[in-house]
């Protein structure tokens, strides 16, 4: 499928205005892994004939890893400018694929004077295939194990547990919990601007710890739902050298792929 | 009115008094802490406190521990009705004042009791295995040594004599009642304490007599004692549970909170015409150095630990052998509140800087940057205890007031003023993705 993407100026220069803006987030715009997953957004998008906008060159940091740093400076630099773009387009609805730039935009910048109604990719996908809008079946997911792993500010930080493990469950694939899901889930490690530091000292990282518990049930595929998780389980995957047998994947390229587009 | 019941009273006053008087220094030191208004949504909290402190739905996560707990945490609250009574009791010298006016549901009382003090000292018991014979790693971790440990080990001791106290007394007491002897009118139905009379039976009246009322006063001078050691012990969850569950973080959890101070500068900085903020008497600190400067809900919080670690057992900084751990971050500001405390107690009232803070003294740098914000701590607290928002005023600290972030932190903080990305890539390749191939 060829994407075609329109950027908000785009839209706002040909007086029309969009469904919905998808934040696509520092990761999803530059990290090599990560662009495939802002492209699978795009196509869903698309072959759900959604009006989507992007922001493009006018998007930036929304200050998430700045502000966990303690940075609080920067962080409202960067909200604030966001804000003010946004606003002047009028911006109402927000998907991204981050759950960091969710949980920002949706908790952070109201205080700031940016309301918009956010949602995680997955709870977009979800309602799409609720409402129709997209068909899936399981294709090559079909009868496979998979375990869903929850990213931290989606999950305990936003209480969204269910979305993501819907989505899956539409891929007729056999859907197995690890011991510490939902509320109880473990972080891959990469939150709180860890990301962009070596870890502590320690005896271990978090990312091997939480992969080995993954891979203990003998996946197929260790489904994600953000950038920084899915670096974090390759990462370990391929600590564990399984990356032959197991496939780290985002939602939304598992949906992507099974909906061959 | 005897003497027995004067130093009775005195005894009450005595130890009403005291914990009165503890207790305000707790909340005047809770009042250290910043503003932050938790008053808002009232019956959100009343619902929140029902279920979550009242209801113990946290609690039982962990079964079995949580069980265990619902069987002293119900036998406590339970039982206090009887200590109603030996108050009464103690005051006009009658003994089981309640029996003629409640009839058989004074048995049925009575009897319930002594199940749950029973049940109390079943549980009591397995905590102290739990404790100190098996191995359970969030009872063998360092911060507990010393003081901790034994400070656990005695509540259990405490809750053990407690309740042996009762069901000795009541055992004499059925014997007592057997023999007719006057004072001793027949009343209560006792399915436990029955069971210990044969220790007993071959007493004298008069040594029953002694024993019946050494059990009667160790029992509420223990609990006056137990009550007055409360403030100087992590079991004072068992009060400060039920505030610190209503004062609730409400928000989503992922929300961290806004300063106000950066807000107006930064407001300065993007429009230099925008009127500046109202200058405050305060001196503007960005983040938290000291317990001062935290907000009164995070010292709340900390008086409020009784140091269970459930929230450091669910930390995969500390599962992956980092420094950090949230129960050690609460146990440590609750030290340093309660030494800037005594400070303010020994400089009539005012603080008097002691060249120490929360920050560098007592919780070092290494254990803050190794958290992932992502709140697996807060989840696990049964008492909705926040140690993330203390783990990030302090990083403030560290960041805006001492520009002493790790190195990478620096860099990426520099990306994102100059790129708009925490990683080095130029804006204008924001959009590259969608000429790429798929």
């Amino acid at each position: 499928m060829e994407l075609k993407v329109r950027t908000l100026a785009s839209y706002n220069a040909a007086g029309e205005s969009p469904e919905i803006l998808f934040w696509v987030g520092c990761a999803g715009s530059f990290d090599d892994r990560a662009k495939k997953v802002t492209k699978a957004v795009a196509k869903i998008l698309q072959a759900a004939d959604v009006k989507f906008a992007v922001l493009g060159t006018e998007e930036s940091c929304t200050g998430d890893p700045a502000k966990r740093a303690g940075n609080e400076f920067l962080f409202q630099m960067q909200a604030m400018q966001n804000i003010a773009v946004m606003n002047e387009y009028g911006v109402k609805k927000i998907v991204t694929a981050c759950p960091h730039c969710f949980n920002t935009l949706k908790n952070e910048y109201p205080e700031l004077g940016g309301h918009y109604d956010v949602v995680h990719h997955t709870q977009l996908i979800k309602s799409l295939l609720d409402e129709g809008r997209i068909r899936v079946e399981g294709g090559i997911f079909k009868g496979k194990k998979i375990t869903f792993h929850d990213p931290c500010y989606l999950g305990r930080a936003n209480g969204e547990y269910e979305a993501p493990r819907e989505v899956l469950s539409k891929l007729d694939a056999e859907l197995i919990e690890m011991k510490r899901c939902k509320s109880n889930g473990l972080c891959c490690g990469a939150g709180g601007a860890q990301m962009f530091k070596e870890a502590e000292p320690g005896d271990k990282e978090v990312n091997v710890e939480r992969t080995e518990e993954a891979l203990a049930l003998n996946p197929k595929v260790i489904a994600v739902g953000c950038p920084f998780c899915n670096t974090m389980m390759t990462d370990g995957v391929k600590h564990a050298e399984k990356e032959s047998e197991v496939q780290v994947l985002d939602i939304a390229e598992m949906i992507a792929s099974a909906a061959d587009l | 009115m005897g003497v027995e019941n004067i130093i009775f009273i005195i005894a009450l006053l005595a130890g009403g008094g005291l914990f009165a008087f503890n207790v305000r220094k707790i909340i005047r030191n809770i009042r250290l802490g910043k503003k932050l208004n938790r008053t808002d949504r009232q019956a959100d909290r009343w619902k929140i406190m029902t279920r979550v402190a009242l209801g113990q739905s946290k609690m039982v996560v962990r079964p079995v521990a949580g069980f265990l707990h619902l069987l002293v945490y119900v036998g406590f609250v339970i039982i206090n009705l009887e200590v109603l009574e030996i108050i009464l009791d103690g005051i006009f010298g009658t003994h089981r004042l309640f029996a003629p006016l409640l009839g058989g549901f004074y048995d049925f009382l009575i009897g319930s009791f002594e199940i749950l003090a029973f049940l109390v000292i079943f549980a009591v018991v397995v905590f102290f295995i739990r404790r100190n014979i098996i191995y359970i790693k969030r009872f063998r971790q360092k911060e507990l040594n010393g003081w901790p440990k034994n400070d656990a080990n005695l509540i259990l001791l405490i809750e053990v004599l407690l309740m042996s106290a009762f069901l000795t007394m009541n055992a004499t007491d059925q014997i007592l009642q057997s023999r007719g002897v006057a004072h001793y009118i027949e009343a209560g139905s006792y399915p436990v304490s029955s069971m210990l009379t044969g220790i007993f039976s071959s007493w004298s009246t008069e040594g029953l007599m002694m024993y019946e009322r050494i059990a009667w006063w160790f029992h509420i001078l223990g609990i006056l004692a137990f009550l007055n050691y409360l403030p100087y012990s992590k079991h004072f969850h068992i009060i400060l549970a039920f505030p610190n569950v209503f004062y609730s973080n409400l928000e989503a959890k992922g929300r961290i909170s806004n300063m106000k101070a950066v807000t107006d500068e930064v407001k300065l900085m993007l429009d230099p015409s925008a009127t500046p903020p109202e200058p405050s008497d305060e001196p503007v600190k960005f983040g938290a150095k000291d317990v001062q400067d935290l907000s009164w809900k995070s010292l709340l919080d900390s008086y409020t630990c009784t140091e269970c670690g459930r929230c450091t057992s669910s930390c995969p900084a500390n599962q992956t052998g980092k420094l950090l751990s949230p129960r050690a971050i609460m146990m440590k500001t609750r030290d340093r509140l309660e030494e800037v405390g005594k400070n303010i107690d020994a400089n009539k009232g005012a603080f008097v800087d002691d060249g120490k803070s929360l920050l560098h003294d007592y919780i070092s740098a290494e254990e803050l940057w190794a958290c992932t914000t992502c709140n697996a701590c807060v989840e696990a607290c049964p008492v909705n205890i926040d140690p993330l928002s203390i783990i990030v005023d302090l990083r403030r600290q560290l960041v805006m007031e001492e520009s002493a972030p790790p190195a990478a932190l620096n860099a990426m903080f520099t990306n994102v003023e100059n790129n708009g990305a925490p990683w080095q890539f130029s804006p204008a390749d924001r959009l590259n993705w969608a000429d790429e191939d798929a």
